[in-house]
């Protein structure tokens, strides 16, 4: 009987079978490094607002988020003639977009949340060249990707490096074929910036929340010490009771 | 509260219990400020209600132009000569002639109740129950009789306003129209929602 | 003299409503019995959590707006531009999952302290109604976010029901009010959210109470207390609910909240348990995610579903899943209600049955590979096995002699207690040099002691299966 549990209890974890992706690589993920959100901000506005709208961050929140002034933000992050309290939309409609890429880019507000800092982190970093392709690259992570490298100046162009893998030709590497602006080390960097802003956009008020969850847990911590000194109180009701009827019998 | 007449010490019982009762009541309240809090205006709300700006090069003489500022309609009225010697005449049939129960900012508590005499900017509701008045500029028209001399008249209650937004007596809203902060970027520009007083109550 | 005043009003209304009446019949006298442990803190939680659904729930109606156009932009206006609409939203969204822990171990009490037993039957068959709504009314909220996996999942789930024969294609047009999940559909399910569902879900609630103040609570020995009662007719094992009782439940909710709370402030989306990550993104009826799953607490019977080969057995081994549970008063037939003096055969059932209800839930969560698809229908026998053939099993099984009243049991504290000595007795005391050449005793666990230790625990365990 015994065997036959433990042998229920274990395989469907063995059964789970290992997947075989892309490896992804960790973004440094730090909401607290303002500048990096600066960055990352300024960043998003240069190469990525182009195309992606981020409609559900307004110029404002970052503002306090990033605890810089408001004018700074219109100056050095936002494009011209923003609002302080616009959100972040993109200068393409959807209309040209979809006729140019066959879809119309994304919005990126929620993106991190839906795929992860690592995902973002790689995904960017993981364009090569690929003729057959209409934007002339692919992506290692996502396959047949449907938008161009939008940071290939910087990053430069790289290639794709198979192995055979138990007679699969499999992606296992990127090597940089065509240096760009940046050296790896710089747009490494580059990019976790970009990633951190994205982290950031997806759920702005995340730090916060954080913050206030340290005095509720204390609270919460307090109200259970506070009920459970009550209860045994009243309970030595009960205790008592039982040790008056053991003596009588 | 006991039961059997155990002895049991009730002073600590009691204090027990209002420790419980305060711990718990402390948390509750801070729990209600989230709830309540969430039913003030929203960010997007506030953004609605970000300044307004208005050009005004292009206003002729008499003419009213409609704004909306925080979803309100806001007025701004070029008067002319001939109405600001009318609102002169007026004062003994008002209830508030000189703005002292009614709502502006101080540079606008005057006759015209404006920063400059020609150009009133209003909060077009009445002050009654929240209707927008009609603008009725003309003199002694057939339907509101010879005492009218132009102004605001308010179709729900039949508010009585003069061409500075000052109530009449004897009609049912209590005070002046509105005045929002306001001021002049350039001689024609005005930002309404804004002015030069630092944190001034409205901004 | 204003105390008085107040005195007056107080019995102006007591003349005109029974408030005393209600307060001494289901708190000050109703009596439980006194050894409730703390599987017995789930009830009021599930109450709890209730409350916090409904009043979390106003609040996003209030800024939520459901339109297929703008529903998914208004969660986020929610979570970002509304004043703490985020703790509100998460409150929300992590109470749904509390909801099923807690209702899954309240029924699970029922299960192994028989409370479902003459003369509780109503009172499960109640509750089970409570858990049908609840699927529901869960089913249904997760279509209002309108992510992709709130569209696929009801995709999916409407389906099942065009799988019936006949009807089963207008039935599911008529769900849907639409040929697809369509803004149709989000706004019917939104008023059956937001109202329709909630009040039977309180009635049931209510009704759920009444039954049970009726015919009195169960307790972990099974035994009924109103049997021994004292000469002025108060049952001897039973004390008042309140206050012991009202500050015994506090305790438990001052710690459920503590957990509640983690999870709110520090991982509201539970690794994607709570908060699906493809929910992320709003729902696009031409694609379909590459691995759509169902919310934790549908799992088990998501599994169930897949199992088997066929749609419309599908549904119905999925429907009976559920079904089968509301016999359950019928198919136990044995003579005593606790684990405690339950047979082993029993006890091993009932474990194989736990190791199958979990094994489900998490199969349900991974793709249908062809081995993952063996196990399920392995597992989802079991899951059937342990009640259709429960009459067969209860019958033989050798119970323990019952008690007249109840036990007494170690309780938590004193547990804590047994796990200290436990600690002693597996670790000794070794001088270890420190850096700066200091002898200093410090505890190290010792392998000998622990095989022993661990082999006693072993034993013990396989003990109480029998």
């Amino acid at each position: 009987m015994r065997k036959l549990i433990t042998t229920l209890l274990i395989l469907p974890f063995v059964a789970m079978a290992a997947g075989g992706e892309y490896k992804l690589d960790d973004a440094q993920i730090d909401l607290t490094d303002s500048l990096s959100l600066q960055r990352g901000a300024k960043n998003y506005v240069n190469y990525c607002l182009g195309c992606h709208s981020t409609k559900h961050i307004r110029y404002i929140r970052m503002a306090y988020d990033f605890n810089i002034e408001e004018e700074r933000v219109l100056e050095e992050i936002a494009p011209e003639g923003a609002n302080i309290y616009d959100t972040m939309h993109s200068a393409m409609n959807g209309h040209d977009a979809e006729k140019w890429f066959g879809i119309t880019p994304p919005d990126l507000s929620l993106i991190a949340r839906s795929r992860g800092a690592d995902w973002l982190y790689t995904y960017l970093r993981s364009f090569y060249v690929d003729k057959a392709k209409t934007f002339g690259v692919n992506n290692a992570v996502l396959k047949d990707v449907g938008m161009p490298n939008p940071l290939w100046q910087l990053q430069g162009l790289q290639q794709a490096v198979y192995r055979n893998i138990s007679g699969k030709e499999k992606l296992t590497k990127l090597r940089i074929s065509e240096p760009g602006k940046l050296s790896p080390k710089e747009f490494d960097r580059f990019v976790n910036d970009l990633v951190n802003f994205l982290v950031y956009v997806g759920e702005p008020h995340q730090l916060e929340r954080k913050r206030i969850g340290k005095y509720v847990l204390f609270y919460l911590l307090l109200f259970t010490v506070v009920a459970y000194l009550l209860k045994k109180e009243y309970w030595k009701d009960i205790h008592k009771k039982e040790s008056t009827w053991s003596n009588l019998r | 509260m006991n039961i059997e007449g155990v002895d049991v010490d009730t002073s600590k019982r009691q204090f027990l219990t209002t420790a419980m009762t305060v711990v718990g009541a402390v948390g509750a309240g801070y729990l209600a400020v989230p709830f309540l809090a969430q039913m003030q205006p929203s960010t997007k709300a506030l953004a609605a209600g970000a300044p307004t700006e208005v050009d005004i090069s292009k206003m002729e003489s008499g003419q009213l132009l409609r704004v909306e500022w925080r979803g309100k309609p806001a007025w701004l009225l070029n008067r002319t000569s001939e109405v600001l010697e009318a609102l002169d005449t007026l004062e003994d049939k008002l209830s508030d002639p000189m703005s002292n129960e009614s709502i502006q900012p101080e540079y606008c508590k005057n006759r015209y109740r404006s920063i400059k005499p020609e150009l009133l900017v209003t909060i077009g509701l009445c002050t009654h129950l929240g209707c927008s008045p009609t603008f009725r500029p003309e003199v002694a028209p057939s339907d509101l009789g010879p005492d009218w001399k132009g102004g605001f008249f308010c179709p729900c209650h039949g508010s009585w306003f003069d061409l500075a937004g000052r109530v009449y007596r004897g009609v049912p809203a209590p005070t002046n129209m509105d005045i929002p902060p306001h001021r002049y970027v350039t001689e024609t520009l005005i930002i309404i929602g804004e002015d030069d007083v630092e944190e001034g109550a409205e901004a | 003299m204003k105390s008085k005043h107040l005195a007056d009003c107080g019995n102006w209304i007591l003349k005109r409503f029974p408030l005393a009446k209600l307060w001494n019949e289901h708190m000050a006298q109703y009596y439980a019995p006194k050894n409730f442990n703390f599987w017995y803190f789930f009830g009021s939680l599930a109450l709890l959590v209730l409350v916090n659904q409904i009043i979390t729930g106003i609040l996003l109606t209030m800024n939520y707006k459901p339109d297929a156009k703008l529903a998914f932009d208004s969660v986020e206006y929610i979570m970002r531009d509304v004043n703490w609409g985020w703790l509100i939203r998460y409150m929300h969204s992590t109470g749904a999952s509390a909801f099923f822990i807690v209702i899954y171990l309240h029924m699970f009490r029922g299960i192994i302290y028989g409370s479902f037993k003459q003369p509780r039957e109503l009172i499960w068959i109640f509750g089970m109604l409570i858990y049908l709504c609840l699927m529901a009314e869960a089913f249904m909220g997760y279509l209002l976010p309108w992510g992709q996996m709130s569209f696929w999942g009801a995709q999916v789930i409407i389906s099942l029901f065009s799988a019936i024969p006949i009807v089963g294609d207008e039935l599911a047009l008529w769900i849907r009010g639409d040929y697809v999940i369509s803004d149709a559909t989000l706004n019917r399910f939104f008023a059956f959210h937001v109202i329709a569902i909630p009040l039977i879900l309180i009635m049931l609630v209510f009704l759920h109470l009444v039954a049970l103040h009726e015919v009195g609570s169960n307790n972990p020995d099974g035994v009924e207390i109103k049997e021994s009662k004292d000469p002025f007719g108060v049952p001897v094992d039973g004390i008042p609910f309140h206050p012991y009782y009202t500050v015994k439940d506090i305790v438990g909710v001052g710690v459920f909240l503590f957990f509640f709370a983690t999870v709110i402030f520090y991982m509201p989306e539970m690794g994607g348990y709570f908060l699906e990550h493809a929910n992320f993104i709003p729902a696009d009826p031409l694609a379909t995610p590459e691995h759509i799953a169902p919310l934790w607490y549908f799992t088990p019977f998501y599994a169930i579903l897949r199992a088997i080969p066929d749609k419309f057995a599908g549904v119905i081994g999925m429907g009976g899943a559920i079904f089968v549970l509301f016999l359950l008063p019928w198919l136990d037939r044995g003579p005593v209600k606790s684990i405690r003096y339950r047979g082993g055969i029993y006890k091993k059932a009932l474990l194989l049955f736990v190791i199958s209800f979990f094994a489900l839930g998490y199969l349900g969560t991974q793709p249908a590979t062809p081995t993952a698809t063996i196990f399920a229908r392995i597992f989802t026998v079991i899951y059937f096995g342990f009640f259709l053939l429960m009459p067969v099993y209860t019958r033989w099984e050798k119970t323990k002699r019952v008690p007249a009243r109840v036990t007494h049991q170690p309780t938590l504290e004193e547990r804590i207690q047994d796990l200290k000595q436990l600690f002693d007795e597996v670790t000794v005391k070794k001088p270890v040099k420190t850096a700066d050449g200091k002898l200093v005793l410090k505890r190290k666990p010792d392998p000998e002691r622990l095989k022993k230790a661990g082999i006693r625990i072993v034993k013990k365990l396989k003990d109480s299966l029998d």
